[in-house]
């Protein structure tokens, strides 16, 4: 029922697109990214190709420095592409597209805005119509337990709540994807474990297409429909695995065989390189 | 920046009944202090006057100094504002062009190393007696501060906030609206603090080279009469002019930045 609210556009549809096969929205095809720098060219991604359905969960895991991060700023416009293309729903990605939201490690959330304006910075960027998002960022807000902070200043809440808001703002405008890198990497153990579970149903109610990077295989194997193992640097995919664990998942998924089976497949790939992190 | 905790151990309403006592309290036991030194040592009027007798002076020519006051003030004033306006200026120009910064940062820093005073006495030569030398003498001092604390502000900002930004497709204009000036504006309010109080000495160097009024002209006049506690009043008065500007500006600061670590005053615990 919040479901219907949240997605503004299309809702009817998602329904009937449950039923079909699910449509490609991103594209990836042989992405390099080679950084020029002054003591000579660093190859952060070999030739990548991957697609991402709508409303799909992936979750990239890898070492650090193997170019993840460079992955999600190549899909969000933000670094140009050295070859190779990334296409969304069929339009080549040349600049920061419309069409996503961005969640990063930290929140970074504007100390001189209250958290309700912060939520409503990319409608104030976007020139978007603002009564109609207004109405949005206060169902985010109620949905993410955010309720009764959006006057108070960024400083005045906790780390988890901080990046819940940076959720919300993710989300305002109504974006089909959301890419987010390690969000949950700054926050305490069982903070984490909470919002993983908040993810899932956000996922769940908004019907998003989600890139997570992570660090953590438990979270990337809880939280996506697939995980894509990258190797180390230059950043290149050792396998992709399909997650069929049924959803909703719970705490108590991660100790079930499936799920334990996965994660030691995942891990697998970093014992013979040499660990993650 | 976002995980700052500032945690006052007094409530911020208490704090502030006695915090402009204390500093007060201070000054009247250096005074004491240095009432005794005169005493104890035996040191001659023609060095240093007893408290008394600048307060005698106070007194006799309090009404002329304040009166003196009010060019040195003006000066200061013009001075700190051409600061402000050319200091954040110059700033934006060298945060946001990597050719000016290139160019002309190096150059402004080699040009601070010119001691202004001995300078001074050129614009004098080049604009007469009066208010423009001193206006200007006080700008050259209170320009730098602006300027590095305006580049520090404006460059510290965030690589992953500048990502979030553009990932939004803001315009420079936005970019610099809504993310670079509100962030650069606490160190920007620092330089002004620095340079409000330079600003003073500034115009006083001025009055000293070039005019025939203001405290400056009135402390070098009774130097050269060994009218000591004249010019210890004159000192006082100065000392005076850079605490309220210093405080005005602290005043605008507080209103523009409330939100900033060094202003927050209350903590809100959240679960």
């Amino acid at each position: 029922m919040q479901a219907r609210h949240l997605r503004t556009v299309g809702a009817e549809t998602t329904t009937a697109a449950a039923q079909e096969p699910r449509r490609r929205l991103i594209d990836v095809q042989g992405l390099v990214k080679i950084y020029r720098t002054p003591d000579g060219d660093v190859p952060s991604l070999q030739p990548l190709t991957f697609d991402i359905a709508d409303g799909e969960f992936i979750a990239v895991v890898g070492p650090s420095g193997c170019g993840k991060s460079t992955l999600l700023k190549l899909i969000a416009g933000l670094v140009p592409a050295t070859s190779g293309s990334i296409e969304i729903d069929g339009r080549q990605v040349v600049e920061p597209p419309d069409d996503i939201g961005i969640v990063f490690q930290t929140p970074v959330l504007m100390a001189w805005r209250s958290v309700l304006r912060n939520i409503m910075l990319p409608v104030e960027v976007r020139k978007l119509d603002r009564a109609s998002h207004l109405a949005r960022a206060h169902a985010l807000i109620e949905m993410t337990g955010l309720k009764g902070f959006e006057n108070k200043f960024p400083w005045q809440l906790s780390g988890g709540m901080q990046q819940r808001a940076a959720l919300c703002r993710a989300l305002v405008h109504d974006p089909r994807i959301v890419l987010m890198d390690e969000p949950f990497g700054a926050l305490d153990a069982l903070t984490r474990e909470r919002m993983n579970i908040e993810l899932q149903r956000i996922h769940f109610e908004t019907r998003k297409t989600i890139l997570l990077i992570t660090h953590s295989i438990p979270e990337a194997v809880f939280l996506a429909d697939r995980v894509v193992v990258m190797t180390e640097r230059p950043g290149a995919i050792a396998a992709i695995y399909d997650v069929d664990l049924p959803r909703p998942r719970r705490l108590s998924t991660m100790s079930e065989p499936a799920f334990i089976e996965i994660a030691k497949a995942v891990r697998s790939h970093f014992f013979a390189q040499g660990g993650i992190d | 920046m976002a995980n700052d905790r500032v945690v006052s151990p007094t409530p911020g309403v208490r704090r502030r009944d006695h915090a402009w006592a204390r500093p007060l309290i201070f000054l009247a036991l250096l005074v004491v202090l240095w009432d005794l030194i005169v005493r104890l040592f035996d040191i001659p009027p023609y060095l240093i006057p007893k408290p008394w007798d600048v307060a005698l002076a106070f007194r006799d020519e309090g009404g002329r100094l304040m009166l003196e006051a009010i060019p040195t003030t003006i000066a200061t004033l013009g001075g700190f504002a051409l600061s402000v306006i050319f200091g954040v200026g110059t700033a934006m120009l060298i945060a946001g062009f990597k050719p000016v910064e290139s160019y002309v940062y190096p150059l402004l820093v080699f040009s601070q190393s010119i001691p202004k005073v001995a300078v001074a006495p050129l614009f004098v030569v080049w604009f007469g007696f009066g208010m423009t030398p001193k206006v200007i003498s006080a700008f050259l001092l209170g320009f730098f501060p602006v300027v590095v604390a305006g580049v520090q502000g404006f460059k510290s900002i965030d690589p992953d906030m500048r990502d979030l930004i553009r990932s939004m497709k803001a315009s420079r204009l936005q970019t610099f609206g809504m993310l670079s000036f509100p962030h650069a504006l606490p160190a920007i309010f620092a330089g002004f603090k620095v340079s409000v109080t330079l600003a003073v000495v500034g115009a006083v160097v001025g009055e000293f080279v070039g005019s025939n009024s203001g405290i400056g002209y009135v402390l070098q006049r009774s130097i050269g009469n060994f009218e000591l506690p004249t010019m210890f009043a004159c000192l006082v008065i100065l000392a005076l002019i850079g605490c309220v500007l210093f405080w005005l500006v602290e005043v605008v600061e507080r209103r523009l930045v409330p939100w900033h670590a060094s202003q927050r005053v209350d903590v809100v615990a959240t679960p």
